[in-house]
């Protein structure tokens, strides 16, 4: 059982939450996730760690209220216990000196990007940040990615605030000023990632992905999350969930990804019924 | 007299056979198949033994359960004493009643298997100690005065409860690390509840709790801590029973449609996660109308009978030798026929084909047993020109499973082969001193009770080194 110590709610879908894990917060590294249960008929997810605080023994999730399990996640308050959580699972991010770093964040995946940025910083590197959202009023971690990174930029669908467009439109930009960049770590929706990727390709920049396939145990034990990389199945939760950009089968991967797109729904209808009555 | 005599030796030769859920009906439900013995079927089967002189069955058995006397006790109507012998030597009973394979173990031995059919020595445990839990569970042995010294336990298996339940009797702090958040590995993630009730399960988990181990949930060895770590919390030795958890897949095209599962995950989501109740439970599955099944294990017989429970119209087993050379326990190969599972034999799946991402058919190729290979086993050859396809819409693949690496990969000194196997001697120890290993992350898959066996032995060698600390 673990205690919620704080939750925020940083837009109408996003919500933040620190809960106390204190052995997950003493090995944590930037790029790996927990999986959690809610409740005792729950099902298994993963989430990346934002941040972890070992004096605190706490670490602070943020997740985008999408299916049952993260809205009945999303009901619970301060002082509420989640039932189950494991971790850190998969592989740190390889963080090192490369230079200039652009670190790309869609969605919910600017949460993401929030620990690797501050890594990167710290290791030394030159860090671009963008982010992405529908629109203004979804934008999360907005000061905090400002106060840590060289640069900054958003980008909104709509154009209600940033540049109207996608991020990846802000990397070509960069690219075409002729920003030398090093590394790109992109995460967020998956045809973000594609879109990324296909974009560094013909430059030759370093672009890593972190993959968000259906997990089940997260220890390597189903392959319910392989994924196809530069020809290989490597299985996301052990090998990744970082891989080359350039090498990952992001079509494969937006495939097995809507497998459960009926059930997912039909389980939020019983909820959202059961809710009502 | 002569006619008493001949129809005795008669009703020796004949098997009391297990009262099951007849097939129609129990196709339908998730409810344990076996439904065991009765007392007075019990006592008849028991009745049956030879009570060998130099009983063979024992040696037959991996934890060596003193089987004659446990039977004769059975045969007494002394059902209460019947168990107590079965438990000197087994912590697991009404598990390995249920999952043994017996007819390669103490039933293959015994006596009466030449004559016509071996006693049911597995009806036979499993009756005593169901009989024992009717009773309300298993009376807490008596623990040892504590010895102060503590040890780890990585895994919640067959091994990893077996070292802990012996190590705790002796007086040892034992606390066991499981990675998912329900204990019983294989037991709890891989058997379904038709062939081993999750109740059972707890039983005998809750009988280990009992005798004082503590069960931590949720920690991943490797990641969450490492074996390391665990020394320097004060852990004095540290057992390594993570089995073999990591699924093979087939390496053909196609196996990354969607529909197509490995065992493990659809076992995992039938069985830990309980998908089979989706709506009350969260965790979704799917079920294809023509269901096809890779290997022909115990996996792979719990995945067809799992995916008729849940609606298939049709499964069907591929797998490339002949019906002779499955190695599912006899019993649960039966159940499957019995239940419509059908075995498309010597045939091996070359490519998968799908439509809109899905997997739909299956192109396979027609094979003939050559000659026998290090298994002893003969080599299924590929006829030429014999492929042939047929319609799957979901594929479940249940051709065994590697070792977990995490704990090798994390762990300095610690002697693997090139297969990822940890290497341990007889008594379960491994090439760093404090560590010892045994189960399937030793031998590479086996069975149940192979894996309590191998945890006996260390707990026994553990015992010695924790006391000479």
């Amino acid at each position: 059982m673990h205690k919620i110590l704080k939750k925020v709610q940083l837009c109408p879908i996003v919500y933040l939450m620190e809960v106390e894990a204190p052995l997950i917060a003493r090995k944590n590294k930037p790029g790996q996730f927990v999986v959690l249960r809610v409740y005792e008929k729950g099902e298994r997810i993963p989430l990346t760690i934002v941040n972890s605080d070992e004096k605190r023994g706490s670490i602070t999730l943020i997740f985008q209220v999408a299916g049952k399990t993260t809205k009945l996640l999303s009901k619970l308050n301060e002082g509420d216990y989640i039932m189950n959580i494991v971790g850190p699972l998969g592989k740190p991010t390889e963080i090192e000196h490369y230079g200039t770093v652009v670190l790309i964040g869609g969605g919910v995946g600017a949460a993401e990007i929030y620990p690797e940025a501050k890594a990167f910083k710290a290791a030394g590197n030159y860090v671009i940040g963008i982010v992405g959202a529908r629109t203004a009023s979804l934008l999360i971690l907005e000061n905090e990615l400002k106060q840590v990174c060289n640069e900054f930029y958003i980008a909104t669908d709509d154009g209600s605030k940033g540049h109207h467009g996608f991020v990846s439109d802000v990397l070509k930009q960069l690219i075409d000023k002729g920003v030398k960049i090093d590394l790109v770590y992109a995460v967020g929706p998956t045809i973000m990632m594609k879109v990324i990727s296909n974009l560094t390709k013909p430059y030759g920049i370093k672009t890593l992905v972190s993959l968000n396939p259906i997990m089940l145990d997260a220890t390597g034990m189903c392959g319910v999350c392989r994924v196809k990389v530069g020809g290989e199945i490597k299985f996301a939760c052990v090998d990744g969930p970082e891989f080359d950009g350039h090498l990952v089968d992001f079509d494969l991967l937006i495939a097995r990804q809507r497998t459960y797109l009926d059930e997912e729904k039909k389980i939020l209808e019983i909820y959202e019924e059961m809710e009502k009555s | 007299m002569e006619d008493k005599i001949l129809k005795s030796s008669i009703e020796r030769f004949k098997r009391t056979p297990m009262p099951k859920q007849p097939p129609e009906v129990r196709i339908r439900n998730f409810n344990e198949v076996a439904l065991g013995f009765t007392p007075e079927q019990a006592m008849n089967e028991a009745k049956r033994c030879l009570q060998c002189p130099e009983p063979k069955c024992i040696g037959g058995c991996p934890v060596e359960i003193n089987i004659p006397l446990f039977i004769k006790q059975i045969a007494e109507g002394n059902f209460d004493a019947a168990i107590k012998t079965i438990r000197e030597t087994n912590n697991l009973p009404a598990i390995t009643g249920r999952v043994c394979p017996q007819e390669v173990q103490c039933e293959g031995v015994c006596v009466l298997a030449k004559r016509n059919a071996p006693l049911a020595i597995g009806a036979l445990e499993r009756f005593a100690a169901d009989y024992e839990l009717s009773k309300g569970g298993p009376k807490v042995a008596e623990v040892a005065k504590k010895t102060g010294k503590k040890v780890a336990v990585v895994g919640s298996g067959p091994a990893g409860l077996t070292v802990a339940g012996d190590l705790a009797k002796l007086g040892h702090e034992v606390t066991i690390f499981e990675a998912l958040h329900a204990p019983g590995g294989v037991l709890a993630y891989g058997i379904p509840e038709f062939r081993l009730p999750k109740s059972i399960l707890n039983t005998e988990v809750n009988y280990v709790k009992q005798l004082g181990a503590e069960i931590k949930l949720d920690v991943v060895i490797g990641r969450t801590l490492t074996i390391e770590e665990l020394f320097e919390m004060g852990f004095n030795a540290v057992f390594i029973g993570t089995g073999a958890g990591s699924p093979k897949f087939l390496n053909i095209p196609g196996e990354e449609l969607n529909g197509v599962y490995s065992a493990n995950e659809f076992l995992t989501r039938c069985n830990l996660m309980k998908a089979y109740k989706f709506g009350e439970y969260d965790t979704p599955i799917k079920v294809g109308e023509n269901v096809t099944v890779v290997g022909a294990g115990n996996t792979a017989m719990d995945s067809a009978r799992t995916a008729l429970r849940l609606g298939a119209a049709n499964v069907t087993i591929v797998y490339r030798r002949t019906e002779a050379e499955m190695p599912a326990r006899a019993e649960e190969i039966e159940n499957a026929k019995e239940e419509g599972v059908k075995l498309q034999l010597l045939t091996n799946p070359i490519k998968l084909i799908g439509e809109n991402g899905w997997v739909k058919r299956m192109e396979c190729i027609k094979m003939q047993l050559g000659e026998a290979d290090e298994s002893g086993r003969r080599r299924p050859v590929p006829i030429p020109n014999s492929n042939f396809y047929f319609d799957s819409d979901q594929v479940i693949i249940a051709i065994g499973r590697y070792p977990n690496p995490i704990i090798a990969q994390t762990t300095k000194g610690l002697k693997v082969t090139k297969d990822g196997l940890i290497i341990a001697d007889e008594k379960g120890r491994t090439s760093r001193k404090g560590i010892w290993a045994g189960g399937d992350i030793v031998t590479g898959e086996a069975t149940v009770i192979s894996a309590m066996g191998a945890g006996k032995k260390a707990a026994k060698d553990m015992h010695e080194y924790l006391m000479k600390l």
